[in-house]
């Protein structure tokens, strides 16, 4: 057991000295690149929770992390940057003047999306049913109406500019560890046993008298949270927000990391994380005008996303377990499969 | 040895004045539009204007080429922010020219600001692009202008007391451009009695057109974009509404056009250029050119691009041609003063160019000019 | 508000919600049968105007011809979409279909983005739906009269074909329990087949009324009706035909009715029926037509 633990605070430690390397070394595209790993890593695996490990098929990360994103927005940028930006009506006096550093404002951005998470968490949860799809997909649209709309807090369509760039590789990987940490506690927990046996089956898990509503609540309530603190990070990465920002292609971005990865595993979400946010990258090329000999292909705009969704119908019908299926990584299996070797070699 | 030393000297110094005179005969503009994506026939538009006037002025008054370097950034604000740092550090242009939609330009400006690089966007009318930046300026004017002359046409022309304006919710080039019509219809003695609002993309008008004709105003502002004027226009006139619809810019598409077919006869808008109220010997030069070149008359974006290519090389002859630093040509653009441009006579402000609008309408299928307002 | 106004709200409301009636009926069916929400619904229906462009524009038929045809492919488009990517995931968590689903939608969305650019194409209307009527102060555009005796006569047909033929006899069974109903020798693959021809071409005749309605369309246009359409499923009680369409009735009037009502209102008119989805889960999560949720019969 003690073994376990220090190999993997080794394994932890390993990946900051690579973060300081690459912080170092590496140019601002890349940097760029693995800030958004992680905040995509803290995401999936956020939306795995609810979705693979708690078995509720739930389309919610843009619309929360559009709330985590303006909360926290609000909350660091300063009064005077807030009265000249807000052009069309005075934003709201208690808003206006209120103001915090980052750390705490992201943690005000995960409580606030945590709450969203609860409300609309109560009706659904309430009835049996795939419910939960549809209401989360009427939320983020119901999101942007409502951003749109309510000038005098966020500003509408002009959006929040000019937000301080304080997201780094140390606040990002920092908080990825610390989401996945603490996510892989809980399943562990008795409260991730009864999240399986939700999923796995719901009538048995009422006989065995688990309080299903509650457990799904948990599961949805710690997703929403983790998901608002990604969301401020995410704004102060990119330092301007608008009510376009959060589409669905974000929810779809991380549905294909999840299922690729493996509903219900987490070690798996990782692997498809880094295999999603630098295969998209890769896969740009596809959208740009490529010369083949002498034959000039335009390019078209939008094909990645075609390849994407083309790529999730064929990995449900024919690879539905994704890479690591339901199974975690863990040390003693790395050790069991050494020794299996070992014995193979004799 | 000390012979070889001062021979190697001689060379250094030759090859150093080459570098620096002979070679750079050329000085390297970058141009970030959207060639591609939902707002590509703007930046293609603007590209075909840009190319006109490229061939009307090549070269710098010292005689160097100018070389445009155009990367595509699809309409979209991180496409934007990354073609603008390509420019500056990986092609080392002195300028960049773009982008065409506010949001774009905003999302470019933090970059230009920060490498102390020039911008110069040939249509981003929202104010907020050039507030606090000294390195971000444009050739159009600026959406509280449009506003008040629409506010000044609309009570002076149309002699209207009331109005109902149409709000897109979802598009800050809207939001803005109505609140300073209605600021300034107010302050003129106007009233407006229905305030409501749609979403881009929305189909049924029916219940705003419904309110609107409740209150019966004299016209109806809507300053949208084309695809929800044109189905608007379609459901006030089917529901009997006849007053004139009054827009801004953004109106101004063929695909208006196409959708609202009769219905919008008669749809009136503000915008920066009409081929008729063309003044001056470059801006007959442009027109002709451009019609024998693409066998069609220039729009507003065409003539807006063209005139910040203009602009441009104007101010990097003033800034002292070729060799001119990217500071200098930026002091240079911000003093522009009575330019002679294509789109008529601009003087800059901040960065916000202070020139006239002209007023179009639809009329027979087609856009014709109506006036010029002055500033 | 004098009456004059609130009935011709009425009669936009009554017009705007036969539409999504329309589309509410494909919902309710492919969920009372398999217990799949099909998020694709919506797009089928921007893949029939589309077609239906193509018909009157390329193929150059009459209105009427190019309907016809536009019916028949799109019903076939939905169920070459369930034997492509439902069937094989009939016996899988039902997780996995909802996933796919969303990629089916996702698909189709895009693949017409890429296929006929973003930018709005302008549908063609036969002079026939073009004209209006005036009656005592209110105002009938003839398609808004159209509309609404449309869908009353399918929602008739289809209500016809449930109850009174073997065909319907079989789905209604088979939403109440499809083992045993194979059991008793009806080819349950065909029977789900039939119903997602009838859905997707009600999504058909919604979509060309759509486009006859707001002839502008483009290929993200399924969306937002779609989801309306869902939460006029289950505001009716989802399993319920009779209750989609008049779940559809209520959306389309709240919608206008509130709008027109209160003007400054307008910008949130989307969140409507999102908030009437909500109501409906926390009051009567059974809808105003439903049964148990897990027991829908139509």
């Amino acid at each position: 057991m003690k073994r376990n633990q220090i190999l993997t605070i080794l394994s932890i430690i390993l990946l900051f000295l690579f973060l300081w390397y690459a912080n170092n070394n590496l140019s601002a595209y890349y940097i760029r690149i693995l800030n958004n790993t992680a905040i995509f890593l803290m995401l999936a695996a956020s939306y795995n929770l609810i979705n693979g490990v708690t078995g509720q098929f739930s389309l919610e990360p843009n619309g929360f992390t559009a709330i985590g994103a303006y909360t926290a927005a609000i909350l660091t940028l300063t009064p005077a940057q807030k009265e000249a930006m807000f052009i069309i009506s005075p934003m709201v006096p208690w808003l206006q003047n209120l103001h915090m550093s980052f750390f705490p404002a992201l943690i005000v951005a995960g409580i606030v999306t945590a709450i969203v998470g609860f409300l609309l968490g109560f009706p659904v949860f309430r009835v049996r049913g795939d419910y939960l799809a549809i209401v989360t997909l009427g939320f983020g649209l119901t999101i942007r109406v409502v951003s749109n709309n309510t000038i005098s807090i966020t500003n509408g369509p002009l959006g929040l500019k000019g937000i301080e760039n304080y997201t780094n590789l140390w606040w990002t990987w920092g908080f990825a560890v610390v989401t996945l940490i603490i996510i892989m506690r809980l399943i562990n927990s008795e409260f991730g046993r009864a999240m399986k046996a939700v999923r796995d089956d719901e009538d048995a898990a009422i006989a065995m008298g688990i309080n299903t509503f509650k457990i799904k609540m948990i599961a949805f309530v710690t997703s929403a949270f983790f998901e608002g603190v990604a969301g401020g990070l995410l704004a102060h990465l990119i330092t301007t927000i608008s009510p376009t920002l959060f589409t669905f292609f974000l929810t779809f971005n991380l549905l294909i990391i999840i299922v690729i990865g493996g509903l219900g595993s987490m070690t798996g979400t990782a692997i498809a994380t880094i295999l999603v946010v630098w295969g998209s990258e890769i896969l740009r090329f596809v959208e740009q005008p490529m010369h083949i000999f002498n034959f000039t292909i335009p390019g078209i705009p939008g094909m990645r996303m075609v390849i994407f969704s083309i790529l999730l119908i064929v990995i449900m019908i024919f690879a539905r377990e994704g890479i690591m299926g339901q199974k975690e990584f863990s040390w003693d299996s790395l050790f069991k499969l050494f020794k299996t070797k070992k014995v193979a070699n004799k | 040895m000390k012979k070889l030393f001062s021979f190697l000297a001689v060379i250094v110094a030759a090859l150093m004045f080459m570098t620096s005179n002979g070679f750079a005969k050329e000085i390297k503009i970058g141009v970030v539009w959207p060639m591609t994506g939902p707002i590509a026939s703007f930046g293609q538009m603007a590209w075909k204007g840009v190319q006109i006037t490229k061939d009307m002025e090549p070269k710098t008054k010292d005689g160097a080429t100018i070389k445009l370097i155009l990367l595509d950034n699809k309409g979209d604000k991180v496409e934007t922010a990354n073609a603008v740092s390509r420019l500056i550090t990986k092609d080392h242009v002195k300028a960049i020219i773009g982008a065409i939609a506010s949001g774009n330009t905003l999302a470019a400006a933090p970059i230009a600001e920060k490498n102390r690089i020039p911008l110069l966007s040939s249509s981003a009318t929202n104010p907020l692009v050039t507030k606090g930046k000294k390195y971000v300026s444009r050739v159009c004017f600026i959406d509280p202008f449009q506003g008040a002359v629409a506010a000044k046409y609309a009570i002076n022309n149309l002699h209207a007391k009331t109005a109902a304006v149409v709000i897109d919710i979802s598009q800050d080039y809207s939001v803005g451009l109505a609140k300073f019509f209605i600021d300034n219809f107010k302050k003129m003695g106007g009233k407006i009695v229905v305030k409501t609002s749609v979403q881009t993309e929305d189909q049924d008008f029916s219940a705003q057109v419904s309110a609107i004709k409740g209150k019966n105003p004299d016209i109806i502002y809507m300053p949208t974009y084309y695809q929800a004027l044109a189905l608007f226009a379609r459901q006030a006139r089917q529901f009997g509404l006849k007053q004139t619809i009054l827009a801004g810019d953004g109106a101004e598409s063929y695909s208006l056009l196409k959708v609202g077919g009769k219905a919008v006869e008669g749809v009136t808008f503000t915008t920066h250029y009409d081929p008729k109220a063309t003044a001056g010997k470059v801006g007959k030069e442009f027109l002709a050119k451009f019609k024998k070149n693409y066998n069609v008359d220039p729009d507003a974006m065409a003539a807006l691009g063209a005139d910040a290519y203009l602009v441009m090389v104007d101010a990097i002859n003033r800034a002292g041609g070729s060799n001119a630093t990217s500071e200098a040509i930026n002091k240079a653009i911000r003093s522009t003063k009575n330019f002679h441009g294509i789109t008529g006579v601009l003087t800059l402000v901040n960065g916000d160019a202070v020139k006239s609008a002209v007023i179009r309408q639809v009329k027979d299928g087609k856009f014709v000019y109506v006036t010029t307002v002055n500033p | 508000m004098n009456t004059t106004l609130i009935l011709q709200q009425l009669f936009n409301g009554l017009a705007l919600g036969s539409l999504y009636g329309l589309i509410a009926i494909g919902y309710t069916m492919v969920y009372g049968v398999i217990r799949l929400i099909n998020f694709a619904h919506g797009d089928v229906m921007m893949v029939g105007t589309y077609i239906a462009i193509l018909a009157v524009s390329v193929l150059l038929l009459p209105w009427w011809a190019a309907f016809l045809l536009t019916i028949f492919a799109t019903a076939f488009v939905g169920v070459v979409i369930d034997k492509i990517a439902y069937k094989p995931l009939r016996n899988a968590s039902r997780i996995s279909s909802l996933i796919t689903a969303i990629g089916v939608s996702f698909f189709l969305e895009n693949l017409f983005l890429v296929i006929f650019g973003g930018v709005p194409k302008s549908f063609p209307i036969p002079a026939l739906f073009s004209g209006t009527l005036h009656i005592k102060g209110v105002i009938l555009p003839v398609i808004s009269i159209i509309v609404p005796i449309v869908a009353l006569a399918f929602l008739a047909i289809l209500m016809y074909i449930l109850h009174n033929t073997k065909y319907g006899i079989a789905m209604r069974a088979l939403s109440l329990d499809m083992d045993t109903t194979r059991l008793m020798g009806a080819n349950v693959d065909a029977i789900i087949s039939f119903v997602f021809a009838i859905g997707s071409s009600l999504a058909a005749a919604g979509g060309i009324f759509w486009a006859l309605k707001y002839p502008s369309i483009n290929p993200l246009m399924g969306i937002m009706p779609g989801l309306k359409a869902f939460a006029a499923a289950v505001l009716g009680g989802i399993g319920s035909v009779p209750g989609a369409a008049i779940g559809g009735f209520i959306i389309g009037i709240v919608e206008i009715l509130a709008v027109a009502l209160f003007p400054p209102l307008a910008g949130y008119k989307d969140a409507f029926a999102f908030l009437l989805l909500i109501f409906v889960l926390l009051f009567k999560p059974t809808g105003i037509m439903g049964e148990d949720l897990e027991r829908g019969r139509f």
